[in-house]
This record gives structure tokens, C-alpha cells and sequence, in this order.
């Protein structure tokens, strides 16, 4: 390595690179929407496409109904479950000293599954909670139960990596034989929806969905960032980070309330989509290193643009078909889980 | 030591009467221990299990006390709220941490900025003398994840000292370290507590590394204090017989360093 006459000359360049770096994934985010929304099993044009979104009220109904209603919200939608699912997994990676920790590997998204299918299918919930909002709060009810559990048994059990890994497993198949449960008992109609949706789809998402998983990442992201010296000071250790004044208890569980909402959200919005959580961080770390300034928010537009990718990638594998984003996520996120628990010796 | 209390006997550190522990158990036992003064390294001994590190944990807050106090300049340790406590206190564990993908000039700034108080803020620059101070000026670009156990001591240590503490809690700095980086360390170490009249207390394995480089040296033994004092009163054959269980003898060798020497275990320990 080159030898620098200060360090700390070249930690400012280093500084302005990962700015850089974040500038050139936001760029990229807007190329991956650009192509998101121009492709679609409609195959409309480029000219209608974009005389629709500049005029809408002079284009044609069907256009109309193609470009904003299905189009942008769920292009939108992409970018925006990718980054909160990036976000939420970089920050669980964190909290739980674990390198295979996302919503999705460990049960947070299984469990914020079953809260939404007693939703869907049963309509039970929480008294009180508005029937337009009984599945997202069931959802999160869920999730914040999983990452209760998990932080318990990963800080209490006194387990090592793997063993939460396990644990987190036996979460994922509990709950996911908990769906089938409610799915046995599904009515036909409810039925359809629910398996929809259990594949993870982008398809339903709406403006009111889209609006709401932008407000919360909007609020997750600088109660995050407030917190990012002090994330980063843990990957130090927890006896070193406590001595170095951070509370560390606090920090877990507002780490993990963030978790919870983002996963849970994005669950109840477009299903459960597997691996970007797990993906992303492993790339932004790579990317930007472990200074949580830069990893939080690179791991979110990483995970954006990897949705982005997936949900592109959905539309062009079958002809005249929306292959359910989940699938292609989860085709592209099992080898890459493989080979992270290869390369790395867990202990 | 036990004079009448002044305003003198409030400086420096000391411990009262502390209990603490884990679970159902008390590993210190009502420990009191001597003040200790500012620019001078005190090597904490004892053998496994004795409360080193208990002690160290409850002086850093780790652990709560179930009785007993801890002043540091007559201010009550164990009444800070974390964020203040840091201020004053900082204590590196044992562990070296592991896969880390951090630089290590980014390792230290984060060790500055880590807690809520309102500590002054760093500048950069301060980083790159703190490094070269140690030696390891060289590896400020370097990845943790990258670093040899010796290193990531020395680093460890630049974390402590950025802080700009006025105690000093290491639990064996020197257990993954060579003949050369241990010799290099205490040397450090000894010097940066002069200068900074640092309240440094470090838990040392090595008997011999205490009497060399050690102003005191407190041994503590199930829990309570054993001995405190100069490291040659306190490190002699009867403490170790009854502290070790050790048969030993403690000679000055050839340029009239004192040295332990081992010869075996006793046979009626305690």
C-alpha cells in the first residue's frame, strides 16, 4: 500500500470516495427505475410511455392506467422495499454480530408473514387497528416478536453465531408451517391472495403503499444515521463499545424496532422477499467498509439496486408474464447465502 | 493506610469495600484497595478467578456493583450515569475483535466519538500523532480484520488513549503478544501514563513483566485484596505459596532485576 504522507489526508480522500461511491449508487437507482418503468409485459412504447407521464390527462385510459397505477407505483416500490430491506439488514447484521443475520434468514419476514395471512385469511388482529391497516400492524407485531426473540436468544442463550443461525432457522420453518396452517384453512379466494403474496410481488403495490414505505424509511434512515458512530463503535465489541459510552441495550432495541418496521412493512406490502437483506450488506461492505455513515446508507441503495435489477429481470424471464420478484431474489440470493457460510468460518 | 481521612486520601482511585458479580455469586468479596495515583502503572495479579477482571468490568460499569464504592477524586464511579463514566474511565476487555472490515485511523476516530457526552471534539490530525506515538503510524490505512493479534493490541491501545482518559483499565494487553511487543507495550504504556498522569491498572500474567515495568502492583485473591505496594513487597515467596500455591523464589539476577522462579506447587496450597 502506498504510504501516505498523513493519514488523516488520506482518510479525507478516503471520505470523499464513499460520498462518491454513494453519488454513483444513487445514479445507478435512477438508471434501474428508468428501465423498471419502461419495461412490462404490455410492451408499450417509449413515446406513449413518456406522453403519459408528462401528460396524463390527455393520454389514453389503458396508458394511464399502465403508467400510474402499475407502472411507477411498483418500480417505485422496488427501489423502496430494496432500500428498507438493505437498511434493515445491514443494521441486523450489526446488532447481532452475524454475518448470515437478515429479516429474511432469520424469521423476522416468516413471522411478519403468518401476522399478515391471520389478517388476510382470518381477519384477526389487534382490537382497535383500522381493517385497511389490521394486516401491515399484524405484520409488525410479528416481526417485532421474532426480533425479540432473536436478540434474547443471541444476547441471554449466550449462543454463538451459528447457533442463532439455527435458532433463526427454526423460527422460519415455525412459522412458515404456521402459514400453511392458515392456508389449509383458506377459502378459495383468500387462498389465492395469500400465496400471491407469500411469493413476494411487487404487482398491488399502490401509491398509499408506496407513500407509507417511504415515510418510514424516511424515519428509519436518520434515526439510524443518529446512530451510526455508536452502530460502528459495536462492531468493536460489545464490552469496548459500552466502555467507549455507548449504552449499548438501548441501542439494540432501537436497532431492532427499526428492523421490525421496515421488514414488517415491506411484508405487508409486497410479500416476502428473500436474500436482499442479506445481500446487500455483504456488497456495501465490500464497497464502503464497516463506518456505518456509509454502510447504513450503502447497504439501502445497494439493496435498491439489486430490487430494482430483480424486478427488471422478473419481467423479462417469460414472455408476456410478471414472474413474482421473490422468486427471482431468491434464485439469485441461494448461492450467494451458500457461499458466505462456505467462505467465512463461523464460530 | 489507613490514617485519618483528608482531603489527599480523596486523589487518585480507590475501592471500597466493593462486592460484585455474576448470577447468584459474588466473585469480589468486599475488595478494598489502596488509592491509587495518577502516572503510575499498577499491574493487578492474581490467579484465574480471582476478580481481575470482575474488578475491572464493575470500575468500567459493565457491572453493577451489589455493594461497595469506587471514587475517582472523591467523584462516586459507580453513581455515573455511562455516557459521563466514559469520560473518565475507559477499559479494554481481553477479546481482540474479530472479523472487523474498519480501518484502523477510522477504528480510533470511532473510539472518540462513540459516546454522548459532551467529549471534545477530535481533530484528525491528533490520530496521526497518537499513531506514530505508538509505532504504528504505518498501519493507519490497514483493515482491522487485516491486523496480527500484536497489532490489534497496539490499536486497542490507541483507542483507549484518543479518549483522552484519566483511568486506564486493560485486562491483559500483553496475552497475544510476542517477547518484543510485550517489552514494547509496558514501555509505551509506562510512558504514556507518566506524561498524561494516566490512573493505569492492567491485569499482567507474567510476574516478571510486573516487577520490571510496574511502579505497584496489587494482588487480589478470592476476591479480596492480598497485598498493594511496590511490586517487589508485594511479589515475594510467601504471597505466592499463598495466593499461586507455588513454590518460588523471587532472586535478583545477574544485573540485579528480581526475577520469580518457579520450582513447583505446594503441597498444602492456601
Amino acid at each position: 500500500m502506498r504510504q501516505a504522507a498523513s493519514a488523516a489526508g488520506a482518510y479525507r480522500h478516503i471520505l470523499r470516495r464513499r460520498a462518491g461511491l454513494l453519488a454513483l449508487l444513487l445514479a445507478a437507482i435512477l438508471f434501474a427505475l428508468l428501465i423498471d418503468f419502461t419495461v412490462g409485459p404490455s410492451g408499450l412504447p417509449w413515446r406513449e410511455l413518456w406522453q403519459t407521464f408528462v401528460r396524463p390527462a390527455e393520454a389514453d385510459a389503458t396508458y394511464r392506467v399502465i403508467v400510474w397505477d402499475i407502472r411507477l407505483p411498483s418500480a417505485l416500490m422496488a427501489a423502496l422495499v430494496g432500500m428498507a430491506l438493505g437498511l434493515a439488514g445491514a443494521e441486523m447484521q450489526t446488532i447481532l454480530n452475524n454475518p448470515l443475520a437478515s429479516p429474511f434468514t432469520l424469521g423476522v419476514s416468516s413471522a411478519a408473514a403468518f401476522g399478515a395471512s391471520l389478517a388476510i385469511v382470518l381477519q384477526l388482529g389487534l382490537p382497535g387497528v383500522p381493517a385497511g391497516w389490521l394486516i401491515a400492524a399484524n405484520a409488525f407485531l410479528f416481526a417485532l416478536l421474532a426480533a425479540v426473540l432473536l436478540d434474547a436468544v443471541a444476547r441471554w442463550g449466550g449462543m454463538n453465531t451459528s447457533g442463532v443461525v439455527l435458532f433463526g432457522i427454526a423460527m422460519v420453518f415455525t412459522f412458515n408451517a404456521l402459514v400453511s396452517l392458515v392456508q389449509f384453512t383458506a377459502s378459495a379466494e383468500a387462498l389465492q391472495n395469500l400465496v400471491f403474496w407469500t411469493m413476494g410481488s411487487l404487482a398491488r403495490s399502490s401509491w398509499t403503499t408506496v407513500g407509507v414505505m417511504a415515510l418510514a424509511f424516511a424515519l428509519a434512515l436518520p434515526l439510524a444515521m443518529r446512530q451510526s458512530w455508536k452502530l460502528t463503535a459495536l462492531r468493536l465489541g460489545e464490552d469496548r463499545a459500552a466502555s467507549f459510552g455507548v449504552d449499548v441495550r438501548r441501542l439494540r432495541v432501537s436497532a431492532l424496532a427499526r428492523v421490525s418496521l421496515l421488514s414488517a412493512l415491506a411484508v405487508a406490502f409486497v410479500g416476502t422477499i428473500g436474500f436482499i437483506g442479506l445481500v446487500a450488506p455483504h456488497i456495501a461492505r465490500r464497497l464502503f467498509g464497516e463506518d456505518h455513515r456509509f454502510y447504513l446508507p450503502g447497504s439501502a441503495l445497494v439493496g435498491a439496486v439489486i430490487l430494482s435489477l430483480a424486478s427488471i429481470a422478473s419481467k423479462n424471464l417469460m414472455p408476456g408474464v410478471v414472474v413474482p420478484v421473490g422468486i427471482v431474489t431468491a434464485l439469485v440470493g441461494i448461492p450467494f447465502f451458500v457461499s458466505v457460510v462456505l467462505r467465512r468460518q463461523l464460530p | 493506610m489507613t490514617g485519618p481521612v483528608d482531603a489527599k486520601s480523596h486523589a487518585g482511585l480507590t475501592v471500597q469495600s466493593l462486592t460484585a458479580g455474576y448470577g447468584g455469586e459474588d466473585v469480589l468479596r468486599g475488595l478494598s484497595v489502596p488509592a491509587l495515583a495518577g502516572g503510575q502503572v499498577t499491574a493487578l495479579l492474581g490467579p484465574n478467578g480471582s476478580g481481575k477482571s470482575t474488578l475491572l468490568k464493575t470500575l468500567a460499569g459493565l457491572l453493577r456493583p451489589r455493594a461497595g464504592a469506587a471514587t475517582l477524586d472523591g467523584l462516586d464511579l459507580t453513581r455515573l450515569d455511562h455516557g459521563e463514566r466514559a469520560r473518565h474511565v475507559v477499559y479494554l476487555p481481553q477479546s481482540l475483535p474479530a472479523a472487523v472490515h474498519l480501518r484502523v485511523f477510522e477504528s480510533v476516530l470511532v473510539a472518540a466519538r462513540a459516546s454522548d457526552a459532551a467529549a471534545p471534539p477530535v481533530d484528525l490530525p491528533a490520530i496521526d500523532r497518537l499513531l506514530a506515538r505508538l509505532g504504528i503510524a504505518h498501519l493507519a490505512l490497514h483493515y482491522l480484520d487485516a491486523l496480527s493479534g500484536g497489532q490489534k493490541q497496539l490499536v486497542g491501545l490507541a483507542q483507549a488513549l484518543i479518549r483522552h482518559p484519566r483511568v486506564l483499565l486493560l485486562d491483559e494487553p500483553l496475552s497475544a503478544l510476542d517477547l518484543n511487543y510485550q517489552f514494547h507495550v509496558m514501555r509505551l504504556l509506562r510512558q504514556e501514563t507518566r506524561e498524561h498522569g494516566l490512573i493505569s491498572l492492567i491485569v499482567l500474567h507474567d510476574l516478571n513483566v510486573a516487577l520490571q515495568h510496574a511502579d505497584q502492583a496489587v494482588m487480589i485473591h478470592a476476591g479480596r485484596l492480598h497485598a498493594a505496594g511496590s511490586p517487589a513487597d508485594v511479589i515475594t515467596p510467601q504471597a505466592l505459596a499463598a495466593v499461586y500455591g507455588v513454590q518460588a523464589r523471587v532472586e535478583a539476577c545477574s544485573k540485579g532485576r528480581r526475577q520469580v522462579l518457579i520450582d513447583g506447587l505446594e503441597e498444602h496450597p492456601g
